[in-house]
């Protein structure tokens, strides 16, 4: 072993870690390995060897969503390195049977694994999304709790909305619309000749109202709008991933069919 | 000389054995011993097994109607009348297919989808056989399509995709989730648990 090797070693605690995290996704690698790719409290998203874990013994355990505890080990600390993995918990199993749950699993595991930077704690938003996928399998709750989860993501990312006060008159009362380049809320007065380049600001936005499914609609729109334009061309133009419209989509239909009945 | 590189006269058998290290579950030391057994069993084996793979090499292709690999342009399930009778049996690839029909309980045809959608690789509904699919639910008089997908979320996903496109033109229908033959509930992950008790049936 090499100096560099050793003295990496001496320095223990940064080549190994341990900690929980939800599976993102996982791509075969070899024969029988997998790389894992996790969201961790502590290391945000992280990726890492799964000896063995293209094998049907971790099937169950590597789908997305999957709460896993994790240990993690590389010789050096920018190595992709080789995860221990233990089953904590499935979310699958739940999700696979409705398919708005399994479009908003692939959406959140999808949207995640795009726009975090690798390595990154971001523990608020861990915790967020912890939440939002233990509610998976409450269809009356989900487009809700994913909704305001795209908005704390997008705080997270530095795309945050600023819906506190009209960004023209000041005011924080009758706020209609919101700026399609700033992100900022406008009231129909402020709106003025613009309003037409104005994106409509549903109310479930500003967290009033009964919030229900038509505004939630709406306000994945609006967020599709700020995630597409705003969030995505700042990540290398790369484009936003199809789980999240195909969520969006699922969503759209089941509004139409109970708009039906 | 230990460790020294094989001479020129075995070159074509150490070429024959990295071939056959890339086969899925042999590496260099099982490929190493299967050529020597090949070697050895000349006459019996490898000349025979040599000449069948020419003629499967000249010979196999993906039937032009459902993907399965055969020898013809259709293949046998596709080209028996018999199992024309309206069902047809969404797979992931072949093996899925062999399968299936291991099992013997399924007497429609099938339709190889080779692969599933994959936002992580890129993989939409056009790289799959979808759009054949949508065809062959109008053309064959379809009226059953069972949507035998692997149980991943992947799997899944890709079988929501298709009953989305297929709702209200066929009965679609997809195999059950729950405790495999011989399974024991004590080495059973909690979502194939989760899965079993949310199809319970009556006694």
């Amino acid at each position: 072993m090499g100096l560099a090797g050793r003295a990496a070693r001496a320095d223990g605690e940064r080549m190994e870690w341990r900690d929980q995290g939800f599976v993102l996704n996982m791509r075969r690698h070899g024969e029988s390995a997998a790389i894992l790719e996790v969201f961790t409290p502590s290391r945000g998203r992280h990726a890492g060897v799964v000896p063995g874990g293209a094998s049907r013994k971790f099937a169950a355990t590597l789908q997305p969503g999957a709460q896993v505890d994790l240990h993690w080990r590389a010789r050096l600390e920018d190595h992709l390195g080789s995860f221990r993995v233990e089953p904590l918990r499935s979310r699958a199993a739940q999700a696979m049977g409705d398919r708005l749950s399994l479009s908003g699993l692939n959406a959140v595991c999808a949207l995640l694994s795009f726009c975090l930077p690798e390595r990154e704690a971001h523990e608020a938003l861990y915790r967020r999304s912890e939440t939002l996928l233990d509610l998976l399998g409450d269809a009356d709750l989900w487009p809700l709790a994913y909704m305001r989860w795209e908005l704390a993501l997008l705080e997270e990312m530095g795309f945050g909305l600023d819906l506190t006060a009209c960004a023209v008159t000041g005011s924080n009362d009758h706020l209609a619309y919101i700026s399609p380049r700033t992100g900022r809320a406008v009231t129909s007065m402020g709106a003025g000749e613009w309003v037409d380049r104005l994106l409509p600001l549903p109310q479930v936005l500003l967290g009033r109202g009964d919030a229900p499914d038509t505004e939630v609609l709406e306000a994945l729109r609006v967020l599709g709008h700020f995630l597409g334009n705003h969030m995505a061309p700042a990540l290398a133009h790369k484009p936003l991933p199809e789980a999240r419209e195909r969520f969006v989509a699922a969503f759209a239909r089941r509004v139409a069919q109970e708009g039906v009945r | 000389m230990i460790g020294a590189r094989p001479v020129s006269s075995t070159s074509e058998i150490e070429t024959l054995i990295e071939m056959m290290a890339r086969l899925p579950g042999l590496g260099p030391r099982s490929a190493r011993r299967a050529v020597l057994h090949l070697i050895r069993k000349r006459a019996l084996l490898l000349a025979p097994l040599a000449d069948q793979m020419a003629r499967v090499a000249a010979s196999a292709r993906e039937c032009l109607n459902c993907g399965n690999v055969g020898t013809a342009e259709i293949c046998p399930i596709c080209a028996d009348e018999a199992r024309a009778n309206g069902e047809i049996c969404v797979v992931e690839d072949v093996a899925d297919l062999w399968a299936m029909e291991r099992s013997g309980q399924f007497k429609g045809r099938y339709h190889v989808l080779g692969g599933t959608l994959s936002a992580l690789d890129s993989v939409g509904p056009e790289d799959l056989s979808i759009p054949r699919l949508m065809d062959r639910v109008e053309s064959e008089g379809v009226t059953e399509v069972i949507l035998a997908l692997n149980a991943t979320v992947d799997g899944q996903t890709t079988a929501h995709y298709i009953a989305d496109q297929l709702e209200g033109r066929v009965r679609l229908s997809s195999l059950a989730q729950g405790v495999p033959i011989g399974g024991e509930l004590d080495y059973l992950d909690d979502g194939t648990i989760t899965a079993a008790l949310r199809a319970r049936k009556a006694l």
